[in-house]
């Protein structure tokens, strides 16, 4: 695909960058081999600390489940910040607007699915009289 | 060595799949003779196969669509004729094959026949109304459409090595389970599936780039074409919605194929989550499909009333708001279930609220058309035909939004009849509205426009015929998916069905002879300025067919209708803008790419099916070996030189500005 007849070439735009096209995104606080780097390093962290959580007892066990939630938040954060690039400033429009459209179905399916089955629930038979592999 | 696979696959004692297996065999060799006869394979393997233009793409979309149309039609046919049978003795089809057959029905209609339609409108117009050469991602294009063409063959195969799914459309859980379907039906359904819906998501990551990265210089949002925008909304909703649908078949593929417990009734399991996430998928695909056929109507209401599209931005809204709202409405599938009142009346009131969407968009294409010169072109007719029949559909479907309503209506075959109702004038309708409307544009000369007409008289007089006596009966109580009628007074409606599908047929007929009426006369039917229909949008001010870049140059757009604005400035006299001088244009290079992975996901398809796991892993091989070829190649481009485009533009032009000073001299 050639952009060479348009002005694109000369009068680099980044709302309009092609796809694909290698842009090196100078409004990006911390960018390149450093961010890569230091993203590298939060994930593994964070990775780290949601074993240490189930494998020691620093976190009270019952806040267990919480605890993970919330280390797979940070971590989708880290990935999107330093690996997909998404920033707040107005050439990421798309990709915020994107996530934000990807985050609202997520979270229409998960609580929607919890409220239908937990109200479903009562017509399944209770955990401990089913048998495996049969009625 | 090959798994579950012998000779007993074959059902050598029922005849019928035999015969119409040995019918589409000897067509298909028939068919492939005569193109190594000719010597046409080189032509087809450099132009086609191989191609990754969008439009080439885009027209073998819409040939699968038609072929697979025909085979869903076929479907139907026998369950109509099956179903009149029995009310006179005991029918032609055994129940084990009756459910094979209205279940591919659903499956090949909805996957296989409509998406691919759609997917083909939008593959061949969106570039062409945005003003640019290809789509973003010109290989990913070729991929998607073999994928898609390789599930559409799993399903067609099952018709001969095996069986097909006795379980609906959609394989609800526990019936689709390894205890209750313990044949290879369930297994074909999942991996056609699959391998289709990968190729969907592929255009559909692919349309939302081209839309929001690739249009022509000034075409900024709120300057889009609607059928843009719809293709956007569409595409932004397969992104969405088509993981839950892969999600949700690998879960069932695990319970089937590793002993998981997912949807079991036993070990944990809970049927209730499959049918809770396929509609969660589901009810967007409605959406999907619909909303590019709503641009189709737009586009034709527009061009065929000589107006501006009535309430652009309002239908941009009304567009994006059925876009978020589809994703709240899907426990309306099945308020039976029982999740009790609250859930029901929630979900009851988010289906009447996406009604306004809709309503909206009906009556601003009915203020598009008023105070318009309207041209009742075929086009138009199928227009005017969905927005009289589909709204009857769309109210039947609020009345069913109503719980307490469709406690009473629910898998009735009034609920059959709206759905069909909607998505036949919907959808189908859209499809042949497009197809009709730009056929021109795409081969260089119009459809027939006498046997166009009589396919659409025939295909909305069967339609009615065919669903009317449905709601009917479907009110009286009769289910869907019956082998048989256990009530007499259900007949005669049955027997005004049957005669509905056989004017349908004559409207099909229609259509099949209308194309080769055309292609004879096509000297005669030629439309030499690009412009067959006054168009108002960019695809109408290139050449018909377009060349292989589109646009010589990119068009430069400053108003919501740039190709009507280039038009009555050259009407007021000044001439089309002639470049001096032209820039060689650099054109993605075809690729096998598609055609290959295609290839080897069919193999691993096929094998997965049977359990022979040595092709399975060879196929698995091949396709990775495929995609480091492809991520190895150096050169992704061609150039297509100065002269060249110069040439192809200049010829354009000076077709174009003799068809104005004749139509000067005849003013």
């Amino acid at each position: 695909m050639s952009t060479r007849d348009s002005h694109e070439d000369h009068v680099p735009d980044m709302d309009d960058a092609a796809p694909g096209q290698e842009v090196v995104n100078d409004r990006e606080p911390i960018g390149g081999l450093t961010g890569y780097i230091i993203g590298f390093g939060l994930a593994l962290l964070l990775t780290a600390a949601s074993f240490a959580v189930v494998m020691t007892d620093l976190v009270y066990a019952p806040a267990v489940i919480s605890a993970l939630v919330v280390l797979a938040i940070a971590q989708m954060g880290v990935h999107l910040v330093f690996f997909l690039h998404l920033t707040t400033g107005p050439d990421n429009t798309n990709n915020a607007l994107a996530l934000a459209f990807g985050v609202f179905v997520v979270v229409l399916l998960v609580l929607g699915s919890i409220w239908i089955m937990s109200h479903l629930d009562h017509a399944m038979m209770p955990a401990h009289q089913m048998a495996p592999g049969g009625f | 060595m090959l798994g579950k696979l012998d000779l007993s696959a074959i059902p050598l004692d029922e005849p019928i799949p035999l015969v119409a297996a040995l019918v589409v065999f000897l067509a298909a060799v028939g068919v492939l003779g005569w193109v190594t006869i000719r010597g046409w394979w080189p032509y087809l393997w450099r132009e086609w196969i191989t191609s990754v233009d969008h439009k080439r793409i885009g027209v073998m979309y819409i040939v699968l669509a038609a072929l697979m149309l025909l085979r869903g039609f076929v479907d139907a046919i026998m369950m109509r004729t099956h179903q009149a049978a029995t009310l006179f003795g005991p029918g032609y089809l055994p129940p084990d094959h009756y459910d094979q057959i209205f279940s591919a029905h659903g499956t090949i209609m909805i996957f296989f026949a409509s998406m691919p339609f759609i997917i083909g409108l939008m593959n061949f117009v969106v570039p062409l109304q945005l003003g640019v050469r290809d789509m973003a991602f010109p290989t990913l294009n070729s991929v998607g459409f073999w994928l898609t063409a390789s599930g559409a063959l799993l399903v067609n195969l099952s018709l001969v090595i095996g069986e097909f799914a006795r379980t609906g459309w959609l394989p609800y859980a526990p019936l689709s389970e390894l205890d209750y379907s313990p044949g290879v039906g369930v297994d074909y359904y999942l991996w056609a599936i699959q391998i289709s819906g990968v190729g969907t998501l592929f255009t559909g990551v692919n349309l939302v780039t081209t839309i929001l990265k690739m249009r022509a210089p000034g075409l900024g949002y709120l300057r889009m074409p609607i059928f843009c925008w719809t293709s956007l909304a569409s595409a932004m909703l397969i992104v969405a919605a088509f993981p839950i649908l892969t999600a949700t078949l690998a879960m069932l593929t695990l319970d089937r194929y590793l002993g998981f417990h997912f949807f079991t009734n036993a070990g944990g399991g809970n049927p209730m989550m499959f049918v809770n996430l396929i509609w969660a998928w589901g009810h967007p695909e409605v959406y999907i499909l619909v909303l590019p056929a709503f641009g189709v109507f737009s586009e034709i209401f527009s061009t065929f009333s000589s107006k501006p599209l009535f309430g652009y931005r309002s239908m941009v809204a009304a567009t994006l708001f059925i876009c978020v709202v589809s994703f709240t409405v899907w426990l309306h599938h099945f308020f039976t279930m029982g999740a009790g009142a609250n859930v029901n009346a929630a979900f009851g009131i988010a289906t009447s609220i996406i009604a306004v969407g809709t309503g909206v968009k009906i009556y601003n294409w009915i203020f598009t058309m008023y105070g318009g010169r309207i041209r009742f072109d075929t086009p138009m007719l199928w227009a005017l035909g969905f927005i009289t029949t589909f709204t009857v559909g769309g109210m039947t479907g609020v009345l069913l939004a109503v719980p307490a309503a469709d406690f009473v209506l629910h898998n009735s075959l009034f609920l059959v009849a709206h759905f069909h109702n909607v998505i036949i004038s919907g959808v189908l309708f859209g499809s042949f509205a497009g197809y009709t409307f730009w056929f021109p544009k795409a081969f260089g000369f119009r459809l027939h426009e006498g046997w166009g007409k009589a396919a659409f008289w025939l295909t909305l007089a069967g339609f009615i015929l065919v669903f009317a006596p449905l709601y009917l009966v479907g009110l009286e109580g009769m289910t869907r998916r019956l082998q048989r009628v256990p009530v007499e007074g259900w007949g005669p409606p049955l027997l005004v069905a049957l005669l509905g599908v056989a004017v349908m047929m004559a409207g099909a007929a229609c259509q099949i002879i209308q194309l080769v009426v055309s292609i004879r006369r096509r000297e005669s039917l030629r439309d030499e300025t690009g412009d067959p229909w006054d168009g108002r949008s960019l695809e109408w001010s290139t050449s018909s067919p377009p060349p292989a870049f589109n646009f010589a140059r990119l068009p430069h757009v400053e108003n919501e209708e740039p190709y009507w604005s280039v038009k009555q400035r050259s009407i007021e006299g000044q001439p089309l803008e002639a470049p001096d001088s032209y820039e060689p244009i650099e054109m993605p290079k075809r690729s096998a790419t598609g055609f290959l992975t295609a290839f080897f996901a069919t193999a691993i398809g096929f094998a997965l099916i049977w359990h022979i796991w040595w092709l399975a892993i060879l196929g698995f091989i091949g396709a990775y070996a495929t995609f480091v070829v492809f991520a190895w190649r150096d050169e992704a481009e061609v150039e297509i030189p100065a002269e060249e485009v110069a040439r192809i533009d200049r010829e354009r032009l000076r077709v174009r500005e003799a068809w104005y000073r004749r139509r000067e001299e005849a003013a």
